[in-house]
């Protein structure tokens, strides 16, 4: 029975995962950019959350959607100031960008606010079922809802909507899609927005999952999260879901077996293994570089 | 014949700082504050200089420096400490053991390009810090304690050491490959280059100078404990490189100074000294993306431009 326990907390963090990996996925299918600022967005949102429980009294639905939307409204200016200029610039200079975007973030909200941590309130009531001898708390079960909700929508709005038509377009071919009169520039806003809000959402989930939450929480979690996407493949929307899952089982497992210093180090053996031998990933094909 | 003399001139300039800075120091007009930050200073120099290699010359974007430096570091404190040995073999075993780590973590990255590079040795970068936080040997998290050893001479020493390696190699006929691979890899390959042979050496030769590089620093801050090599620290070192200039070696040495001068008088305020590097970072990048000097060096400067025209690309 143990190890249902412990698979459903891999579930819980997998979940995680991957709602920041799906931000991370969408981004790089769209512009080619590893977003490394992507974490701390994770990280406002998980602020935004905390600030809209505790201080607004809101309960768990608003200040989700709250974070949600202060995320995208950042992803979107970060967007415009500072990678928007670097689109025909080298990946190089626009990954320093991302690595200097993402420090600039966690150091004015540590100039601004100070470094200490903070304690999540209590806004969901808890309990605990009890399925197959396991004890589920109520609040993974409504993770899970939430995560595979956000999911569904997210699904939803790519394959359905009109925009999600244009941003497959825009990753597909940039020129083109600019040729058929798809305003590149928006579609691109709009999947920095996307994304973010998905990474707010996760904060938000991270904060009520973990209770404790510091300006620099979006480091590690982001990096997973990348790692999930590369796992799945990165650019390819189901690949970062599942990535993400299995990244939260394999951590969850390895912490479980007596191993939970280890437990970083196999988020990153896993990322290297994949990338030596799968750099594609699980779901991706292989693309043959031309001259 | 004009080699020799440019060695013997760079010698003689080398020489004379030395001898004025020593000056300096023995008749105390330089405190222990200004000797530490001399140290300091000579420790970036290598470690930007050492990651110049990589990421400059032969265009392999490395941002997990800090994780050879991490093993320099170790090694040399298990040398001088648990060993009691001498402190200038321990810099050589620092040196030898983290181009090792630097042959094991090259081999199967340098296959990967751009980000998946930049991710894979930030990766490997993390993984050697777990594996030093695990190690109950050295001290896992609480750290190891080490004598200060380090002075202004033997971090000197080190420094004209890694100059000369790195300049004459990057002048080399191996050198000049791994510009060709930085400018285009698949044309470099066209051309009979063993790519991932020159990227494996230029990467091998970066991380042994991060190793001493390593050992100068575990020797002058007491303490070493993992959490000093995380990221962040490879991020300082990251920024000497790409202030200075993708491509510079006078750049990076101008910026590591620049830089840890900054820094230090920044020291009670390191939000604000991490706010100013993310903003140069930035700023650097969105209206100077190739740096303070580009791929230029500072000698270009007092050549005169007919003479450079004639040398076309020697001086890259």
């Amino acid at each position: 029975m143990e190890w249902i326990q412990q698979f459903f907390n891999g579930i819980s963090l997998g979940s995680i995962y991957a709602l920041i990996a799906l931000g991370y996925t969408m981004v790089y299918g769209i512009i080619k950019l590893i977003n490394f600022a992507h974490g701390d967005v994770f990280m406002i949102g998980a602020f935004t959350g905390f600030f809209a429980i505790s201080v607004l009294n809101l309960s768990f639905l608003p200040a989700l959607l709250l974070a949600m939307i202060v995320c995208a409204i950042l992803g979107v200016t970060i967007e415009r100031i500072a990678y928007k200029r670097l689109r025909n610039s080298t990946r190089i200079a626009a990954l320093i960008t991302a690595i200097g975007v993402s420090l600039l973030i966690e150091y004015i909200f540590i100039y601004f606010r100070g470094a200490q941590p903070e304690a999540y309130p209590e806004v969901l009531a808890k309990e605990t079922y009890n399925i197959f001898g396991a004890k589920i708390s109520s609040q993974s079960v409504l993770i899970l809802c939430v995560t595979v909700i956000l999911m569904i929508l997210l699904q939803f709005i790519v394959h359905r909507s009109k925009i999600g038509k244009a941003m497959r377009a825009v990753a597909y071919d940039q020129d083109a899609a600019k040729l058929m009169g798809i305003n590149v520039d928006n579609t691109i806003s709009i999947t920095f927005a996307i994304g973010s809000a998905l990474a707010g959402a996760a904060g938000v989930i991270f904060g009520i999952y973990y209770t404790k939450i510091d300006p620099l929480m979006g480091i590690i979690p982001g990096l997973k999260a990348f790692i999930a996407a590369v796992l799945g493949g990165i650019g390819i929307i189901p690949g970062a879901m599942v990535g993400g899952f299995l990244l939260g089982i394999v951590e969850t497992v390895v912490s479980a077996s007596g191993f939970s210093l280890w437990r970083d180090a196999a988020a990153f053996i896993i990322l290297i293994l994949i990338l030596i031998f799968r750099p594609s990933g699980i779901f991706g094909k292989n693309a043959k570089e031309k001259v | 014949m004009k080699m020799i003399n440019r060695f013997w001139k760079f010698m003689l300039l080398a020489i004379i700082i030395y001898t004025i800075i020593q000056l300096l120091i023995t008749t105390e007009v330089f405190n222990l504050f200004y000797t530490n930050t001399l140290i300091t200073i000579a420790i970036n120099i290598i470690l930007a200089v050492s990651l110049h290699l990589v990421i400059g010359i032969t265009g392999q974007f490395s941002i997990g420096h800090a994780g050879f430096l991490a093993v320099g570091a170790y090694i040399s404190a298990i040398v001088t400490m648990k060993l009691a040995l001498p402190f200038p073999l321990a810099l050589f075993a620092a040196g030898v053991i983290a181009a090792v780590a630097g042959l094991i973590v090259g081999i199967p990255t340098l296959r990967l390009r751009g980000d998946y590079l930049a991710i894979a040795t930030l990766g490997f970068a993390e993984i050697i810090r777990i594996i030093f936080l695990n190690i109950d040997y050295v001290g896992g998290a609480a750290g190891m304690v080490v004598s200060r050893t380090t002075n202004w001479t033997i971090s000197y020493i080190c420094l004209l050491i890694t100059l000369i390696v790195i300049i004459n190699f990057t002048n080399s006929r191996h050198g000049r490959a791994c510009v060709a691979i930085r400018e285009n890899e698949i044309a470099a390959d066209a051309m009979g280059i063993n790519t991932t042979y020159y990227k494996v050496v230029a990467f091998v030769i970066g991380s042994f100078f991060a190793g001493i590089a390593g050992g100068l620093y575990a020797h002058n801050f007491y303490i070493i404990q993992p959490a000093s090599f995380g990221f962040l620290k490879s991020f300082d070192i990251l920024i000497f490189v790409v202030l200075g200039g993708l491509g510079s070696l006078s750049g990076a040495v101008l910026s590591a100074i620049l830089l840890t001068i900054v820094s230090t008088f920044l020291q009670d305020y390191a939000e604000t000294r991490m706010i100013i590097y993310s903003l140069i970072l930035i700023l650097v990048m969105l209206y100077r993306p190739q740096g303070l000097m580009g791929t230029r060096e500072i000698t270009d400067f007092f050549t005169s431009r007919k003479k450079n025209a004639l040398k076309g690309g020697e001086n890259l």
